[in-house]
C-alpha cells in the first residue's frame, strides 16, 4: 500500500511543480501577510513575539487551504479519479497519497514562510527551532488529514472553494488555537514543558482524525 | 402525516410549557445573589446548550449506523437533528451575550462554553451546506454521514481544551462530579426548564423529519 | 472468464439495471447498443467493481488488475508527458519495468504516438488524447476490456487503427464489452450482441456474421417495440 500511495504523491507533486501556481500563490501570499503586519503594527505597542504566533499559523492555514483545494480538481479534470478507483489500488492508498503529496506542498510553504518571518520580524526562532518544527508538524498534520478528508468531497460541489474552508473551519480552530498557545510558549522563552497540555492535544488530535480519515475516506469514493 | 401530527402536538406541548418556565423563572425562583435578574436567562440558555451538544452527537451516532446500514431514515434523521440543533445553538449564542453583557460588561466573550457552542454552530452550518450542495441524494447522504461523525469527534476535544483553560463562564455548578451546588428551587426550575427543552426538542426533529419523508413521497428522486 | 448474475441497481426510483446476467469466455466480444439512459454505462460500472449493485453479482476474472476501461473521460493527466502518464499508471497496476517498456514501445508504434510521446497531454488533440487513453488501457495487459463509447473523437483512421487493435486483443484471448448508441462502429467486432433497454437486456444472440445493416434493423425493432 505504502508503494501506492507513494506513487501517487509523486504524480501529485509532478503535476504540481509543472504548473506552479498553487505553490506561487500561497508564497506570495505569505511574504504579503508578513510585510502587511509587519508595517501595520507599532513596534513600540505590540512587541513581535506576541503578534507572532497568530501571523505563522494565519500564513500557514492559507497555505493548507490552497495544496487541499487542488488536491482532488486535479483529479476530476480528466475523470482520473474513476482511473484511480478502477485500478487494484487501495482505497487507503488514494488517501495516503493525497495526504503525503499536501504535507509536502504546505511544509515547502512552511519552510519558506518561517525564516521569512523569523527575518521579517526579528524573532530569534533558531535556539526553539527543534520544538517549533515539532509543533508546526503536529498542527500541519492535524488539519491537512481532515481537510484531505474534506476535500474529497468538496471537490465535486459547486462551490468547491468555498465550501471547503467553511467546512474545516470548526476542525481547524481547536488545533491552530492549541499551536498558537504552545508556540507562544516556546517563543516567549518558557520551557516546552508547560505547553504541555496543548501538546499533548495536538498529538490525540492527529491520531484519532488520521485514523477516522482513513476509515471515512472510502465511504466518500466508492458507490 | 401521522408523524408529522404527533410531532405537531409535542411542539404544542413544549410550546404552552415554554411559559411556565418563565413564569416559574422569575417570580418562583430565587434571584441569584451576585448575579441578580440577569441570570434567569441560565435557565434557557443551558438546557438549550446541553441540547445543542446532544444533538450533533446524535447526528455522529445516526450517522454511523448509516454508513453500515445504508438506512435513508438515519440520514432523514441526521438532517432534522441538525436542523434543531442549529436552531438551538441559535438560542444559545443570543442569550448567552444577554446574559453576559450585564454581569461581564461585554456582548461576547471567548469563554470556554460560548466557544464550543460557536463551533457547534458552525459545524451545523457546514453541515447544512454541504447537503445544500450535493444534488445527488445517496452522495449526499454519505457525504453528510462522514462530516456528521467527524463534527461528533470533534467535541471531546472542545471540551478537554475548555477544562484546560482559565474561563470567565462560571464554573460548572450543575454538572459537577460531586453534588451539585445550586439551592434546590433553582435546581428544580433548571430540571423543569431542561423537560421542556427536551419536549421541544423531540417535537420539533418529528416534524422535520415528518416534513423530509412527506417530502421525499410527493417528488420521488428521478 | 467474466460473469454477470442477476445483476440489480437503482439510483433513487429509477431502475438502470433489472436482473442483467451472461457469461463471457476469453475471445468473446459482447457488444452492448441501446439509447441514452438505458444502463449501459452503470451495467460497465457495475462490471468494473465501481459499483456495488443493490441486487446480484458481477465477477471478473483476474480482479481488478484484469480490467482495462476506456470511456469518454481520457483519465489522464495534463500536466505529465504521454510516456509519464503511461509509466503512472502501468505502475499502479504493477508492471514490471522490461514488461513496460516493451508494451510501451509496442503500443506508441501501434497508435501512431511517437512524435508525442514527451509532449504534455494537455497539448494534445482531442484525437490524439483518445489515442494515448487506449494506450493507457492497454498497458497493463488487461484480460478484460470495458469499452464506454470509445469511438467518440476518434478520426477514420484512428478509428481504424483501434478497431484493428481490438481485433488483436479479442484474437489474443482477450474479453471485450463495448458498449455504444452506435450499430456501425460496435458490429464488425463482435462476436455476440444485446440489446440494452431501461436496464434490460432485451436481446442477446451471437452475432452469427450479420452485417450492420442487419443488427441495426433488429436494434430499432427490439429497442422501439417489444
Amino acid at each position: 500500500m505504502l508503494r501506492h500511495a507513494w506513487r501517487l504523491a509523486r504524480k501529485d507533486l509532478l503535476v504540481e511543480f509543472r504548473s506552479r501556481t498553487a505553490i506561487l500563490s500561497a508564497v506570495v501570499f505569505t511574504v504579503l501577510v508578513l510585510m502587511v503586519f509587519n508595517f501595520g503594527r507599532d513596534p513600540t505597542a505590540v512587541a513581535a513575539v506576541d503578534l507572532a504566533p497568530s501571523i505563522v499559523w494565519v500564513t500557514f492555514t492559507f497555505a493548507a487551504m490552497l495544496a487541499l483545494n487542488r488536491a482532488f480538481q486535479l483529479e476530476l479534470e480528466n475523470q482520473a479519479l474513476d482511473g484511480l478507483l478502477l485500478a487494484p489500488v487501495s482505497r487507503s492508498s488514494i488517501y495516503l497519497g493525497k495526504l503525503i503529496a499536501n504535507l509536502v506542498f504546505v511544509a515547502t510553504v512552511e519552510g519558506i514562510g518561517l525564516p521569512l518571518f523569523a527575518l521579517f520580524f526579528n524573532v530569534r526562532v533558531v535556539p526553539v527551532l527543534g520544538p517549533l518544527v515539532g509543533i508546526i508538524a503536529l498542527a500541519t498534520l492535524g488539519f491537512v488529514a481532515v481537510g484531505t478528508l474534506f476535500s474529497a468531497m468538496t471537490a465535486r460541489t459547486r462551490f468547491a472553494e468555498l465550501l471547503l474552508p467553511v467546512l474545516l473551519l470548526p476542525f481547524m480552530i481547536p488545533p491552530l488555537i492549541w499551536a498558537v498557545l504552545a508556540t507562544a510558549t516556546l517563543l516567549a522563552g518558557r520551557p516546552l514543558s508547560e505547553a504541555g497540555g496543548w501538546l499533548r492535544l495536538l498529538a490525540a488530535f492527529d491520531i484519532v482524525f488520521v485514523a477516522l480519515a482513513f476509515v471515512l475516506f472510502p465511504a466518500t469514493v466508492n458507490e | 402525516m401521522r408523524l408529522l401530527q404527533t410531532g405537531r402536538w409535542i411542539t404544542v406541548i413544549g410550546l404552552a410549557l415554554l411559559p411556565a418556565v418563565y413564569v416559574r423563572a422569575i417570580s418562583f425562583t430565587p434571584v441569584e445573589r451576585m448575579q441578580g435578574a440577569a441570570q434567569k436567562i441560565f435557565y434557557l440558555h443551558v438546557p438549550a446548550a446541553i441540547w445543542t451538544e446532544s444533538a450533533m452527537v446524535l447526528v455522529g451516532v445516526a450517522s454511523i449506523f448509516f454508513l453500515f446500514l445504508k438506512d435513508p431514515r438515519l440520514d432523514r434523521f441526521a438532517e432534522a437533528s441538525a436542523e434543531v440543533g442549529i436552531v438551538f445553538g441559535s438560542i444559545v449564542l443570543t442569550t448567552g451575550p444577554i446574559w453576559g453583557k450585564p454581569i461581564w460588561g461585554t456582548w461576547w466573550t471567548w469563554d470556554a462554553r460560548l466557544t464550543l457552542t460557536l463551533l457547534l454552530f458552525l459545524m451545523y452550518v457546514g453541515y447544512l451546506l454541504l447537503r445544500g450542495a450535493v444534488t445527488d441524494p445517496g452522495l449526499r447522504a454519505r457525504y453528510a454521514a462522514v462530516l456528521g461523525i467527524c463534527g461528533m469527534c470533534l467535541v471531546p476535544f472542545v471540551h478537554l481544551s475548555v477544562y484546560m483553560f482559565r474561563t470567565l463562564h462560571p464554573q460548572p455548578i450543575v454538572l459537577k462530579p460531586s453534588a451539585p451546588s445550586l439551592p434546590g428551587s433553582m435546581l428544580a426550575t433548571l430540571a423543569f426548564s431542561f423537560v421542556v427543552f427536551t419536549v421541544l426538542f423531540v417535537g420539533f426533529v418529528t416534524q422535520r423529519y415528518a416534513l423530509s419523508l412527506l417530502r421525499e413521497q410527493a417528488a420521488p428522486h428521478a | 472468464m467474466l460473469l454477470a448474475d442477476g445483476l440489480r441497481h437503482a439510483f433513487g426510483a429509477v431502475r438502470a439495471l433489472d436482473d442483467v446476467s451472461f457469461t463471457l469466455h476469453p475471445g468473446q466480444t459482447l457488444a452492448v447498443f441501446g439509447p441514452n439512459g438505458a444502463g449501459k454505462t452503470t451495467l460497465l460500472k457495475v462490471l468494473a467493481g465501481l459499483i456495488q449493485p443493490r441486487g446480484g453479482r458481477a465477477r471478473i476474472e483476474g480482479g481488478r488488475s484484469a480490467v482495462g476501461w476506456i470511456g469518454h473521460q481520457p483519465q489522464l493527466y495534463g500536466q505529465l508527458t504521454v510516456w509519464e502518464n503511461l509509466q503512472f499508471w502501468a505502475g499502479l497496476y504493477d508492471v514490471p519495468e522490461p514488461a513496460f517498456v516493451r508494451r510501451e514501445r509496442d503500443l506508441v508504434a501501434r497508435l501512431g504516438l511517437q512524435a508525442y510521446e514527451h509532449q504534455r497531454v494537455r497539448e494534445l488533440s482531442r484525437g490524439l488524447v483518445q489515442r494515448v487513453a487506449i494506450a493507457r488501457a492497454l498497458i497493463h495487459d488487461p484480460r478484460v476490456l470495458l469499452l464506454d463509447e470509445p469511438f467518440t473523437g476518434l478520426d477514420r483512421t484512428a478509428a481504424e487503427e483501434f478497431r484493428a487493435v481490438l481485433a488483436a486483443q479479442a484474437a489474443a484471448g482477450r474479453v471485450t464489452v463495448l458498449v455504444t448508441h452506435n450499430v456501425e462502429e460496435g458490429t464488425e467486432l463482435a462476436t455476440d450482441i444485446a440489446f440494452m433497454r431501461s436496464g434490460r437486456f432485451v436481446d442477446m444472440a451471437p452475432r452469427h456474421g450479420r452485417g450492420a445493416a442487419e443488427i441495426a434493423d433488429a436494434y430499432r425493432r427490439a429497442v422501439s417495440g417489444g
